[in-house]
């Protein structure tokens, strides 16, 4: 078994703590990521699923539970190690892509290494080769009001891989994509996963795409349902479709 | 990184240049009015204190004055109330050594002269050697006033170039040997005149058209004695300080002197003397003090413009709140945000600030040039400007910057 790039145990998050409507959302979930893995979450809105999202990226906390993250633990840290860790260990991938209006594919993707410090000379050479592995490099001078939706969602997957991160959190990415495009981005992910052993993990409501996945997670009302394995992991014939 | 941001801010703002200017121009206005009155107040300053100066800070003026304005005592003027050439020589005896000598001047009075269309207004006054020579004259043609001419009372006079240019419209040369008649009270004077001095910009003129500015007439002092009623009584004269005695003190002394000894039994006027030192000090102390309240009314407009800065950066942040949440998200720290539009608020102030520099001082200088002054640049004033901007720029920028900083990522992304 490859090694444990994820641990959470026992994480249980409620809101409006303390006030008569205290509402648990997460009731106690355990999950371990490997290193290389293509995992998805899936459940439908109300399962718990954002929640869960929240906390992985590091943008929330949980209540209560042990969160570890490539050997840090994460559940003490203040809110500026808090978003050290993100910038060096998680890839965001949203499903309204958020890239920096106004700003070239290329200053978007250098974003998250000027948080890192990265000096400048390292950061272009960087921006240029992901742009380049996304297939986006010729459009790299293109502001995000100049690209389609699709070439949007390959700049921020560009963006999500720069610092090297443990593992890319994509939020349903293919969510505002018509059904042609989605394929490319799955197909990139795919890719990623294959060819450069990226450690993803896909939260979607949709069972087919989940499918894709070498493991699928099922969320339903804060409780880890099921867990059972995807039919993509040898089946390099499904991305052909 | 602060570079970095810098670059960041000025792609940002000109993405968006109506909405920069907009926000921009409050502390253009700001500052190009504080700019223009520091301006228009140093180059107002420096003129009255050079010509004051000039005049020389060892100056001394005594005045006949009232000894009270109560009624009872109050009275015209007989010509025993006036100083007259005894009293001249017994201070001159008292203080020898601590003044320099008696300046004296009659004024014969104003008037037009005419040649054809051509006009010029004139002051015609007699001046004794001593006071010739505190009026620190150029002379750029013929010869000034000697004492020859003042004993045997030649009917010369020193007129200013600007008189030449009016009445003979030639060059200054072109004036000697002609002569100048003049009328002051149904009487007509005249005069051949035999040197030309420069006319210095008194900087008491101001609001006076060019055109319309009258220059003075200089003749020898016995002359004017001779042309006016009692011309051995005055009610002015100026004492120069010597060499190490202080102008202030001696003023003091000499008002005392002149007081108890000529003024004692006087019911009704006494002398009153002060020295140019002092009033050098006064008039500074009141520029400053109409400066600093123009300041005060260019610093309010600042201060509005400040506040539609703080305005536009509120709606700013509300407006990205999403890009900030992909921030916090990608790993910017809290401080990233905050410095990020700290920076932002202060470039549009900074921008802004040199803006109004600009266009300050070309106001300032062009408001200068027509009030008849020398406008230059004040390097202090343009220092603070440049640091008061920065520092609005902090102040109206931080509120705005730290509400974006403490937003909370989550909500930050999902905000429609």
């Amino acid at each position: 078994m490859a090694e444990t790039i994820m641990r959470a145990r026992n994480i249980r998050k409620s809101f409006n703590i303390g006030t008569e409507n205290e509402l648990e959302i997460l009731h106690g979930i355990d999950l371990d990521i490997h290193k290389g893995e293509f995992v998805s979450i899936v459940g439908t809105s109300g399962s718990g699923k954002s929640t869960f999202m929240n906390i992985l990226g590091l943008l929330d906390r949980p209540t209560s539970g042990d969160y570890e993250l490539n050997g840090i633990d994460v559940s003490s840290a203040a809110d500026n190690e808090l978003s050290h860790i993100r910038n060096k260990e998680i890839g965001f991938v949203f499903q309204t892509y958020n890239l920096i209006p106004r700003t070239s594919a290329l200053k978007n993707v250098e974003l998250p290494m000027l948080y890192a410090r990265v000096p400048e000379r390292e950061r272009r050479e960087r921006a240029e080769m992901l742009l380049e592995l996304v297939g986006m490099k010729e459009r790299m001078h293109h502001t995000p009001d100049e690209l389609s939706g699709g070439q949007k969602q390959r700049v921020a997957i560009a963006r999500s891989l720069v610092n090297h991160p443990s593992m890319i959190l994509a939020d349903e990415p293919t969510g505002a994509l018509d059904s042609n495009t989605g394929r490319i981005v799955m197909d990139l992910f795919h890719r990623l996963h294959e060819e450069n052993g990226i450690t993803i993990v896909l939260i979607t409501h949709s069972n087919e795409l989940a499918e894709e996945t070498e493991r699928v997670i099922t969320l339903r009302d804060g409780n880890i349902i099921g867990e059972t394995v995807g039919k993509f992991s040898k089946n390099h014939d499904l991305r052909k479709h | 990184m602060l570079i970095e941001n810098i670059k960041l801010c000025l792609t940002g703002l000109m993405a968006n240049k109506i909405r920069t200017f907009l926000t921009m121009l409050g502390i253009i206005i700001g500052i190009a009015a504080m700019i223009a009155i520091m301006t228009v107040s140093d180059a107002m300053n420096k003129s009255v204190m050079s010509s004051m100066g000039s005049m020389g800070a060892d100056k001394i003026e005594v005045f006949l004055t009232q000894k009270s304005y109560d009624d009872s005592t109050s009275r015209e003027m007989k010509n025993s109330d006036y100083f007259n050439d005894r009293m001249f020589e017994e201070l001159s005896n008292k203080f020898e050594g601590r003044i320099t000598g008696i300046a004296l001047s009659k004024s014969i009075g104003s008037s037009r002269v005419e040649n054809g269309k051509l006009y010029a207004n004139v002051d015609i006054r007699g001046l004794n050697p001593m006071a010739l020579a505190g009026e620190n004259l150029t002379i750029l043609s013929g010869r000034s006033i000697t004492e020859k001419d003042e004993e045997a009372s030649a009917k010369v006079a020193l007129v200013s170039d600007k008189y030449v240019q009016k009445i003979f419209q030639d060059d200054n040369a072109s004036a000697l040997g002609k002569e100048i008649e003049v009328l002051v009270d149904n009487k007509y004077y005249t005069y051949t005149i035999v040197g030309v001095y420069q006319y210095v910009d008194s900087g008491m003129t101001a609001g006076f058209s060019q055109e319309d500015i009258s220059t003075i007439v200089y003749i020898p002092f016995s002359v004017a004695q001779m042309q006016v009623e009692n011309g051995d009584l005055y009610d002015e004269f100026s004492v120069k300080a010597s060499n190490g005695t202080d102008p202030a003190s001696l003023s003091m002394e000499i008002q005392d002197y002149i007081n108890t000894t000529f003024y004692q039994d006087n019911d009704a006027y006494e002398s009153y003397s002060y020295s140019m030192k002092e009033q050098l000090k006064q008039m500074n102390a009141m520029l400053n003090t109409q400066k600093n309240a123009f300041m005060a009314i260019g610093a309010i407009a600042l201060l509005v413009g400040g506040i539609g800065v703080m305005n536009i950066m509120i709606v700013s942040i509300t407006e990205r709140t999403r890009e900030i949440g992909t921030r916090k998200a990608l790993g910017a720290t809290n401080n990233d945000i905050r410095i990020q539009f700290i920076i932002e608020a202060m470039m549009i102030c900074l921008l802004g600030g040199m803006i109004g520099i600009i266009v300050g001082l070309s106001f300032g200088i062009l408001a200068t040039k027509v009030m008849g002054f020398q406008g230059s640049a004040s390097v202090g004033g343009i220092v603070v400007c440049v640091l008061f901007s920065m520092a609005f720029g902090l102040f109206f920028g931080y509120y705005p910057a730290n509400k974006a900083a403490k937003m909370n990522p989550i909500e930050a992304l999902r905000y429609e």
